[in-house]
């Protein structure tokens, strides 16, 4: 394979880095020799943050272009949005979380805030698959990337990665505490 | 599995994924670097954090944040005259601090050897500019080291390591922001733990170290030698290297760092098209020995080089000197030398350059429905929000808001709009006093955080107090460097009132910023007071706070609800305090998000109707 390129979006304070270094762990525990790159410094304070995971045999830099993405993962539903808007290639997929982090300019300057049907008829129009996790379903908010990250791994949307090299990145980079909580929840959004 | 510190510093080798600024700290430790010195600053503070997963006792060096950068250079250098190897890391406006020290750091001989690891930031991701720092580490007369990703950063941090030390000199590790973040699996080396044992060798008769009059003159002239010597290092190390394309179109590309991949990704977009490319490793000083053949042996070589074109500018001067017939391309316009140079602003040049070599042409983005911006914004039950919600009262329309390097900063944007004008660290005391002169109806307030009080803010304070200039001046205190991660700084053990005490300013108030209206009837007095007053407006940084807390056995978390009965929709609460804990429904009434609630109440004086309830 070329390419294979995962944008990886949400906002700061979402947790986006620990999905982000879950799924690359995973890649890497499948012998994918990846490259990958986050959001750092004055964005993670409520602004857009991505993360971007590239491998293939002629990947070079960690930044995506425009549009060449084959996967985008959302943990909110107006990045989704932009996440679609700027990064996903036509007929690649989306899964997203859909929570609503309300944007600053629809509170104080009365703009629209974009909706689940926003999204679904975006990708339509783009032969983009959609995936959608449910939030309300998930019983603890901690826990939501592990929905995502389970969502992707049940529908094998990562080219080349399996369930146990998801599993064995979870017991990498997961603190113990948490872990056999979030390793459930993985296993039941796989599953599904 | 052991702990990432615990890797860090195992004698055997070992790989691991990680990111640019952590195989920095690998490589300090194989090289047995003794003394590290930082400030804290976007891009570079995740190598502190890695430094800071390895136990003080087990750490194989000496480590502290300093209390800027030019404090920082000048410990590195001063433990480096002492035989140790040294290394201060800081980002790219931090090089301004500095400048006074580091403009000398290639006139001194400096046993130990010093690496000076600068995060340059082009597209001004976490700056006020993406200035290009290539100009003063040319001008400074020191090797500059530039790798593309965590492999090379590792790799290019031990040859520096190696010229320092060979040439008793300092030698930079020029990092960029993609660069610093990257994550890539890199193979570390076994090394040899050494004694870990702080040499005390100072002598000067390794000098001179005076550099006055003529002395000065003599160590510039030994510098050029330095140079010299360091390009031969450069060639038998081969930090340049080529690239052989497969086409016989006979182009050249010569580049650095990380645009190198965003070229090679250009150029993996179609079959066909693959020019000779000359990789350079190390950007000053440039090995003409490897440059001049590769300009002969081609008819066109483009020098792709992001920011300025300090490359294109010497490269075009030597062809011109040497008669070479090679068509050299450059930058054109003024958006070449603007923003970072990813794989989509490369193909958009090369596209411009040679339309006919590639099928796929760049694309733009696809206009769907528009999404709502989404500005940084302050955390929930952040301190700074109270405190401009309340500053705000007791300013009139005209008087002028300075603002200063922080989260703070963040007031700049609506609905607060405090602190109109921004320079850099500690500038606000000085431009709110030149902004006061003969300004006898706007009166003028400056913020100030606490961990840039002591970086930089104190001089313009003092200044305020000698020329007497009338000012009012608020010190956002969080008690930490919030915006780079919670750094601890000079305030746990200096309390900044006991330094304001000490230096004989007279009007202090003080107060926690969640008591709003002590803190406006504070700051409507200390307005009317004639020549400076200060008002020290407190509250510990709430994500710093949180986090700690939820790490506590019995952790509950809390929030704010919204009593819809008492609710009256003057949405004092989601427009003018603005938390992004609150979400405006489509209907008008308020609701509250739990995922980012933090129950700090802070909230709940500012709704008139008291609707805000736990």
């Amino acid at each position: 394979m070329k390419e294979f390129n995962i944008y990886i979006t949400g906002v700061g304070g979402q947790g986006i880095g620990l999905l982000s270094q879950a799924l690359l762990q995973a890649i890497d525990h499948a012998g994918l020799d990846a490259v990958a790159v986050d959001t750092h410094g004055l964005a993670q304070r409520g602004g857009v943050v991505a993360s971007r995971i590239r491998f293939g045999e002629q990947v070079y830099s960690p930044l995506t272009m425009k549009h060449r993405s084959d996967l985008v993962l959302a943990m909110e539903i107006h990045e989704a949005l932009r996440g679609v808007n700027t990064a996903v290639k036509d007929s690649g997929a989306l899964v997203y979380l859909d929570v609503s982090w309300q944007p600053l300019p629809v509170r104080i300057s009365g703009e629209k805030p974009m909706t689940n049907d926003d999204i679904s008829k975006t990708c339509h129009a783009r032969q983009v698959q959609v995936f959608r996790v449910e939030s309300h379903k998930i019983p603890d908010p901690r826990m939501q990337n592990m929905a995502v990250l389970g969502t992707l791994a049940g529908h094998g949307l990562v080219r080349g990665v399996e369930k146990n090299h998801y599993l064995s990145a979870l017991e990498a980079v997961l603190p113990e505490k948490i872990r056999e909580a979030n390793i459930n929840l993985f296993e039941s959004y796989m599953s599904v | 599995m052991t702990q990432p510190g615990e890797r860090l510093i195992q004698p055997g080798a070992y790989n691991e994924m990680v990111m640019g600024n952590t195989a920095v700290v690998r490589a300090m430790v194989e090289t047995q670097t003794r003394v590290v010195s930082s400030y804290p600053g976007s891009p570079t503070p995740e190598i502190a954090a890695a430094i800071r997963t390895i136990s003080e006792e087990k750490r194989p060096f000496y480590f502290e944040f300093s209390v800027n950068e030019k404090v920082a250079s000048e410990v590195a250098f001063g433990a480096a005259l002492n035989g140790n190897l040294s290394c201060v890391f800081f980002k790219s406006v931090g090089l301004n601090v500095a400048m006074d020290t580091f403009v000398q750091f290639g006139l001194m001989n400096i046993p130990g050897g010093l690496v000076v690891v600068i995060g340059d930031d082009p597209g001004a991701n976490s700056s006020q500019n993406e200035q290009d720092n290539r100009h003063i580490f040319k001008m400074a007369r020191l090797t500059v080291f530039e790798p593309a990703s965590p492999r090379e950063v590792y790799g290019y941090y031990k040859k520096a390591a190696q010229l320092a030390r060979i040439e008793q000199t300092a030698a930079v590790l020029r990092l960029t922001t993609h660069v610093c973040h990257a994550r890539q699996k890199v193979s570390f080396d076994a090394y040899e733990p050494g004694e870990n044992i702080f040499n005390a060798d100072f002598d000067k008769a390794n000098g001179p170290y005076i550099p006055i009059t003529n002395l000065a003159i003599d160590l510039k002239r030994k510098s050029f030698h330095k140079l010299t010597r360091a390009a031969e290092f450069i060639r038998q190390e081969g930090l340049n290297t080529l690239d052989q394309g497969g086409s016989e179109e006979n182009i050249g590309i010569i580049v650095p760092g990380m645009p190198y991949l965003s070229l090679k990704d250009v150029l993996a977009l179609d079959d066909g098209f693959s020019p000779d490319i000359l990789k350079l490793g190390v950007v000053h000083p440039l090995d003409f020995e490897v440059i001049k053949p590769f300009l002969q042996s081609h008819d066109t070589v483009l020098i792709l080089e992001e920011l300025d074109d300090i490359i294109e500018q010497q490269i075009k001067a030597f062809a011109q000197d040497e008669g070479i017939s090679a068509k050299i391309l450059g930058k054109t316009c003024d958006e070449d030398f603007i923003g970072e140079y990813t794989p989509d602003k490369v193909h958009d040049i090369l596209f411009r350059i040679w339309p006919d070599r590639f099928v796929t042409a760049p694309v733009d983005v696809i206009p769907g429905i528009e999404v709502p911006a989404r500005p940084a914004q302050m955390c929930p039950g952040c301190g700074h929000r109270s405190a401009f919600q309340a500053i705000k009262k007791a300013l009139a329309k005209t008087d002028i808001t300075v603002a200063d390097i922080g989260c703070h900063t963040l007031g700049f944007l609506p609905p607060y709009e405090m602190g109109e004008v921004l320079m850099c660290m500690g500038a606000s005391s000085g431009m709110a006093s030149g902004l006061s002169l003969g300004n006898k109806d706007r009166r003028v307030v400056a913020f100030l955080g606490d961990s840039t009080f002591f970086h930089a803010g104190i001089p313009g304070i003092i200044n305020t107090l000698f020329n007497r200039h009338n000012i009012t001046l608020i010190i956002m205190e969080n008690g930490t460097t919030a915006m780079t991660g919670h750094q601890d700084h000079a305030g746990g053990t200096i309390p900044v009132k006991e330094v304001l005490k000490g230096l004989g300013v007279e009007h202090v108030f003080s107060c926690d910023t969640y008591q709003q209206e002590v803190l406006t009837r504070q700051v409507t007095e200390a307005m009317n007071i004639d020549g400076l007053s200060v008002v020290i407006a407190s509250h510990p940084c709430m994500l710093k706070f949180t986090r700690a807390q939820s790490k506590k056995p019995g952790y509950t978390r809390r929030h704010v609800n919204i009593d819809a009965a008492v609710c009256t929709r003057v949405h004092e609460c989601v427009a003018v305090f603005g938390c992004p804990s609150f979400v405006l429904n489509d209907d008008g009434s308020v609701a509250v998000n739990k995922d980012l609630c933090i129950g700090d109440g802070s909230c709940r004086q500012v709704c008139p109707e008291q609707a805000i309830q736990y």
